[in-house]
């Protein structure tokens, strides 16, 4: 220690750095890597060096970008080998592997914080943009690609140069009705979709503080979609509470809890931006676009790429995909159909958040409930949030990224419209010319109950 | 991996902002291993028309054997699918030129030689209003050279060497082995709860 104040951010970088070149990169100690169907790139160049996986027992291996929600995998096929492509390379190097049908198996950045292999203060890394979820807890957590992977694989570390530090703070308290994804969706639609570029954000202020795990967990997944680097969220005793007692957390509880309530930013510690939400301001959020910053709140109009200046070439393509008219209130909206799910939106607090809408009421359009992992899965049913979906008419499937990315065959067809809980609207991202709107999983739940593009906030009057 | 310092090739401009991974490469084409090729994916779904026929108007279904594709901001978003840049690799591209790029895209490309070259939004409009063009990418230099004049780009100075040098990270990173397992050891007595119970 220095004394010279420093950021959470910077503690944790410090703590994690073993060598730092002249040239400014950094060499990263890994304390947790987590694997899916999608290393096998990463696998194949170990395999090419004949290189064995430095430390197997802080790799983790989960299938479920593959994994099919309903039944098991056709023989032969691609989906099939996928899966059991990681089988083999877990059981070859030694990596424990939460496989299809493990009471441990979801989807990989809801079960590394569920199971309390994501702590606060490690480095978590992962092939996945989506890894800075796992930030939520105060871990230092981010996507790498195959070529990284391979690395932490043979050496159980990463050369990074240090991001520059940003803190996004959301003051005041969040109306009835309104999330983190509202958060999100609203401060990307603000700073764009790399509005965050090159940057660790720190997310502060009464209404992160305020926000439940699962509610941060949302917040540090999307950050990735404003470009940050990674999100974390200092921990606290909502932290601390949430984690005790998981598979994977520390015996020495205490110990570990002394050390943890150091991981905050100093009073005095300088970010290189600073960014301030006012939170009360912030309305249920919807995207009109191909893009997470094209996003709205639910009361506003299409927008009118006449009025967009420079980004009118932008505005229309994005409307022409979409099919959607400038101007037209963005409520009724007509949908095809609904998505809960992905590493987004499918913790149990989201889908308590789904079921407060859907109770007692019908969905107009079919859809479909995969939950995060099995243990939110068997959570959800023990409070009987699986007859609510099931009586409202949506499909409760089983675990994994399914519709988010569509690799399992989960896919919205060419030219539906799809109100999504997951975290991109890219064109063609839930199948070839899918329309996907981002919301949160109430707003998807009122999606479903009328149909269309809808505010939730009249269909919980006297609910919670 | 082999290095270089600088290239000289036809230049394509694909004005788009936000031209994510899933664009680079739709999902269903990842679980091919890379020894298939990967060139046939780059872009699939924007090249084709809805009939599933290349379009024409499309420029990259006009530009043979470019190995410079110019874009508008925030050119490689989303997914940390390395498999985009072996699209592009594999397409036959060494540089990429944008106003700004998806910071787990620029690192994946330049792992597999491939630069993320970053202009000012004005010179990203002007190489795209020149484009097609021949265009010398001086890595040494840190310029774009054409006909009609020179453009500067940045890079990551750490990024630079290693695509001049064609350095191989796990190569790199063995010299640091011992500085690695002190490190961890460290580490591990300081934060046991770091090491999962078996």
């Amino acid at each position: 220690m220095t004394g010279a104040p420093a950021t959470l951010f910077d503690k944790l970088w410090s703590a994690h750095e073993v060598v730092r070149r002249d040239d400014g990169a950094s060499l990263l100690w890994v304390d947790r890597h987590l694997v899916h169907e999608g290393s096998h790139h990463g696998f194949a160049k170990l395999a090419a060096r004949d290189l064995p996986v430095a430390r197997p027992d802080l790799t983790f291996a989960v299938a479920d970008h593959y994994v099919p929600t309903r039944g098991v995998p056709a023989v032969g096929s691609d989906i099939a080998r996928m899966i059991r492509q990681l089988a083999e390379n877990a059981a070859r190097h030694g990596i424990r592997h939460f496989g299809m049908g493990d009471a441990r198996q979801g989807i990989v950045h809801v079960i590394g914080p569920e199971l309390g292999l994501t702590l606060p203060g490690l480095l978590v890394v992962c092939g996945d943009s989506h890894t800075s979820t796992h930030g939520a807890l105060g871990a230092m957590a981010f996507g790498i690609g195959a070529t990284e992977v391979a690395h932490v694989l043979a050496t159980q570390t990463l050369w990074q140069k240090k991001p520059r530090r940003m803190r996004l703070r959301f003051d005041g308290a969040l109306g009835p009705g309104v999330g983190a994804k509202d958060m999100a969706l609203n401060w990307i639609a603000r700073l764009g979709a790399d509005g965050a570029g090159g940057h660790a954000i720190e997310y502060a202020g009464s209404a992160v503080r305020a926000l439940s795990v699962e509610g941060r967990l949302t917040l540090c997944n999307l950050s990735i979609e404003g470009g940050g680097r990674l999100g974390i969220v200092a921990p606290d005793a909502a932290t601390l509470d949430w984690l005790r007692g998981r598979d994977f957390a520390p015996a020495d509880w205490d110990h570990a809890a002394e050390a943890w309530a150091a991981l905050v930013s100093d009073p005095d510690a300088v970010f290189d931006r600073e960014e301030v939400i006012d939170a009360t301001e912030i309305a249920p959020i919807v995207t009109w676009g191909t893009s997470p910053e094209e996003a709205l709140p639910i009361t506003a109009t299409v927008p009118d790429p006449d009025r967009a200046g420079a980004a009118a070439d932008r505005v229309r393509a994005a409307l022409d995909y979409m099919g959607l008219v400038p101007g037209r209130p963005l409520i009724g909206t007509p949908v095809d159909q609904v998505f809960i799910g992905s590493c987004t939106n499918a913790r149990i607090e989201d889908l308590r958040a789904a079921a407060a809408v859907l109770a007692g009421r019908r969905a107009r359009v079919p859809g479909r409930v995969s939950p995060g992992s099995a243990q939110v899965a068997a959570q959800a049913m023990a409070e009987g949030l699986d007859r609510v979906f099931i009586e409202a008419g949506l499909d409760w499937v089983g675990s994994g990224c399914s519709m988010c990315v569509g690799m399992n065959g989960d896919l919205v067809a060419p030219g539906m419209r799809c109100a999504s809980t997951t975290n991109r609207n890219f064109r063609g991202r839930q199948g070839p010319g899918a329309r996907t709107h981002l919301m949160s999983p109430a707003m998807v739940a009122a999606a479903a109950v009328t149909g269309t593009l809808a505010d939730v906030r009249p269909l919980l009057k006297g609910r919670v | 991996m082999a290095g270089w310092s600088e290239h000289t090739g036809q230049a394509v401009g694909l004005p788009l902002e936000n031209v994510d991974t899933d664009q680079l490469i739709p999902a269903r084409f990842m679980s091919a291993p890379r020894s298939a090729g990967y060139g046939g994916y780059l872009l699939h779904d924007l090249r084709q028309g809805p009939d599933g026929a290349p379009d024409p108007a499309f420029p990259l279904n006009r530009a043979e054997g470019a190995s410079i594709l110019i874009a508008r901001r925030n050119f490689g978003c989303g997914s940390s699918r390395e498999a985009a840049v072996y699209a592009l690799a594999d397409a036959g591209f060494r540089v990429v030129v944008a106003p700004s790029f998806g910071d787990i895209f620029a690192s994946n490309a330049v792992g597999n030689g491939v630069l993320p070259a970053r202009v000012t939004d004005a010179d990203a409009e002007s190489l795209l209003n020149r484009a097609p063009l021949a265009l010398t990418v001086d890595l040494e230099a840190c310029e774009l050279r054409h006909k009609g004049g020179t453009v500067p780009f940045e890079i990551d100075p750490v990024w630079r060497l290693k695509l001049i040098n064609g350095w191989d990270d796990i190569d790199l990173t063995r010299a640091y082995g011992d500085r690695i397992a002190a490190h961890a050891t460290r580490w591990a007595a300081q934060a046991p709860w770091s090491v999962p119970p078996g």
